[in-house]
Formats: C-alpha cells, sequence, structure tokens
C-alpha cells in the first residue's frame, strides 16, 4: 500500500506549492502515470480521498493521465511497447529490453482557485 | 506527523538535517514563481479565480532529493551503501550476521534495521558486535530517503565502511523509493518459488544483483533454479545472481568478494 505514502506526497508538494503558486483550494488533480510505474490506479484513487480529506485538496477530483510502457529493444535498434517488465520484444522475442519510457509518476497540472 | 515523506511518523526534525535541502527545493521551483507572478497580475486580489497550475514533479521528487543528499554523504565519506529488500522471512538478517562474522575484522560495518515493528533484528546485528540502528515504521511498508537521513545523524559511520540497510520484508513497495543506496539487492530464498520475479517484476527490476539464499534446502524441495535465474534476467537482463546459504556457508565467500570488489569501487571514487 505505498499509493498512501504516493498520495501523502503530492499533499505535499499541493501544500508547498499553494504558497508558491498563491492559491487556496486544489479542484482538480492530474497525475501522469505510468504502465511500468509500479502504482495501482485504483488504490491510488482510493488513497487520494482519504489522504486530501481535510486539506486544501479536499474533494478534489483525481485524473489519471496513463502512460503506456516503452523500451529500447538492443537487438532490434528501436523502441517497443511493453505491458509489463518481463515481456519480451514483440518483434524479435528478446528480454534485452531497457525501459524507456511508461515509468514516471508524476503530477502535471493543477486546476485551482 | 512527518511533513516531508509522510511517513506518519511523530514530530519532524527538519532542523536537524542539512540547509541544503530546501534551498535546493527552491530552486526547483524557480520557473514555477513566474507563473505565479503572472497570475497574480492577472486577477483582483481576493478575488478567487479558478485556473490552471503546472507543476511537472515527481510524485517521488521528495524522496528522490532527501535520497540525492544520502547519497552525496555516502560519496563523501567513501561508503558503500546496500538496499537489502526481499518478502519476510528470506534471511536477509541471518544473511547479515554472517556477513558481518565474516567482515568486520577487516572491514568498518553498520546495519540499519527496518520492520514494521520491534527492535528484534537490530538486537541480532548489535550481538555481532557491529553499530545496528532500528527504524520502526509503525504501518509503513517500506523505508524512504528521509527516515533514513536521519539514520545516519545517529550513526557513527566511519569512513570507507560498509552500510548495509535491511529495508522491510515486502517484494513491492522498497523498489519505487530509493534511499542514495548503491545498489539494492534482493534475496529472495529457495523455499519462496522460482517464478517470484515475474510475479514482483518491479523489485527484481530495480535490484542489481540478486541473491538465492537457502540452497541447502534445495534438495528437498522441486525449486528449479535455472527457470528461477531465467525469470530474474527476463525481468533484468543486467541482474547479477549470486546463490549461497547463510546457514551452511556456502557460496558465502563469493558474496564477501563481490562486497570488498564493491567497496573498492566507492573508494577508487571516494579517492
Amino acid at each position: 500500500m505505498h499509493e498512501m505514502s504516493l498520495c501523502e506526497g503530492i499533499l505535499q508538494t499541493l501544500e508547498q506549492q499553494a504558497e508558491v503558486q498563491d492559491y487556496q483550494k486544489v479542484r482538480t488533480v492530474w497525475l501522469e502515470i505510468g504502465a511500468l510505474a509500479g502504482v495501482e490506479v485504483e488504490a491510488l484513487r482510493f488513497s487520494f480521498d482519504v489522504v486530501m480529506e481535510g486539506s486544501l485538496a479536499e474533494g478534489a477530483k483525481l485524473e489519471v493521465i496513463s502512460v503506456p510502457g516503452q523500451a529500447w529493444c538492443i537487438p532490434c535498434g528501436i523502441n517497443v511497447p511493453v505491458e509489463q517488465l518481463y515481456d519480451p520484444c514483440p518483434h524479435c522475442g528478446s528480454h534485452q529490453l531497457q525501459v524507456n519510457g511508461g515509468d514516471q509518476m508524476r503530477i502535471k497540472e493543477l486546476e485551482v482557485e | 506527523m512527518c511533513g516531508i515523506c509522510g511517513c506518519g511518523e511523530g514530530p519532524v526534525h527538519l532542523d536537524e538535517h542539512e540547509h541544503s535541502h530546501e534551498h535546493e527545493h527552491e530552486h526547483e521551483h524557480d520557473h514555477n514563481h513566474t507563473h505565479s507572478h503572472a497570475a497574480v497580475h492577472s486577477h483582483a486580489p481576493g478575488l478567487s479565480q479558478v485556473r490552471m497550475v503546472q507543476i511537472e514533479q515527481s510524485i517521488l521528487a521528495k524522496n528522490n532529493q532527501y535520497a540525492h543528499e544520502n547519497r552525496r554523504f555516502f560519496s563523501d565519506h567513501g561508503l558503500l551503501v546496500l538496499n537489502l529488500v526481499s518478502s519476510p522471512g528470506s534471511g536477509k538478517t541471518t544473511l547479515l550476521t554472517e556477513t558481518i562474522l565474516r567482515l568486520k575484522d577487516d572491514i568498518g560495518i553498520a546495519v540499519i534495521e527496518g520492520d514494521q515493528q520491534t527492535a528484534r533484528d537490530a538486537e541480532r546485528i548489535l550481538a555481532t558486535g557491529v553499530q545496528a540502528l532500528q527504524i520502526n515504521t509503525g504501518k509503513g511498508c517500506h523505508l524512504d530517503a528521509h527516515r533514513v537521513g536521519h539514520a545516519l545523524e545517529k550513526l557513527q559511520l566511519q569512513d570507507h565502511s560498509v552500510l548495509f540497510i535491511e529495508n522491510v520484508g515486502n517484494l513491492v513497495c522498497p523498489s519505487a523509493f530509493d534511499l542514495g543506496e548503491a545498489h539494492k539487492v534482493v534475496v529472495l530464498s529457495v523455499t519462496e518459488g522460482e517464478d517470484k520475479p515475474i510475479k514482483y517484476p518491479d523489485m527484481f527490476h530495480a535490484a542489481d544483483l540478486m541473491i538465492l539464499n537457502k540452497i541447502d534446502l534445495l534438495p528437498h524441495l522441486d525449486f528449479n533454479v535455472e527457470e528461477c535465474i531465467q525469470y530474474a534476467k527476463q525481468v533484468n537482463p543486467r541482474i547479477k545472481i549470486l546463490s549461497l546459504s547463510a546457514k551452511t556457508g556456502e557460496g558465502m565467500d563469493n558474496w564477501v568478494q563481490w562486497l570488498k570488489a564493491e567497496l573498492q569501487l566507492q573508494l577508487i571514487a571516494y579517492a
């Protein structure tokens, strides 16, 4: 359940940014979550509501932008889509893959007032 | 509530920390100031107005900042730091006590123990005669770089030594949290089943070394070592693998050699 910790991290960023960016309330939070980030989006949604309670983001809407996984296939020398870390290259079947996309978990944008 | 990492621990001791954290942080947000000023000027003061704010910040940014500070500390002191991760019961603590007994006369060693509750593991380490510090995460499922940073303040670490961080027994959450270590070392015991690497791919992907422990039990089990290694390589083609039994000592020499070589690499970088 590290999704709870992740939400605590999000809340800290929201609170910190509230001072810098001069807002009192957060209405919507856009997150970018990669397919290979090890984040369970449903658990994140559940934790988000719990953690935001009583904060400047209480009742805020959570929008998750999913980013597909991508890896560089060393034998093929091209980027290929991967859904899991153990997937082989869809072209050559090799596991010599270096993940280079879809492993991020980022706060992208906020709607604030 | 800890205001830094959300670990749910009591008071924050931010003031004990190096000031560099906060300074660095301000720098990181410099670009945001511009937005903020523009936004402030665009509407009358006191009126609430809905607007969009670009953040573009990793959710783990805080942890990563602390990890960066820890890593710099380790590098400044020529410390080899290993983050030991596994499911509960893989034999991490026994592996550590056996490793310490083989190395402590030649190399300085300290251990940070992470568990949800009790100081039992730290006590086992202390009994070997080296420094150990227990961190109880309470309901937390992993160690984070902030807590490790505070632990560093309490330990009297010797330059050019080895620090083991035994993470909470959990094959999921600790994979996402960089502590500033040189390597994550995942310990898998042969009693667990050979398919763990693909069942918990994040951890095996994040680790640089896999230790296959309790190999003395292989004759009594159906564990397929080759298949296990194949799964681990499938998830992480770069992972190195050592097979050993901390109990009988089989394979321990290779592990000790690996540690010494890695420490040597740290010293070269330190020099």
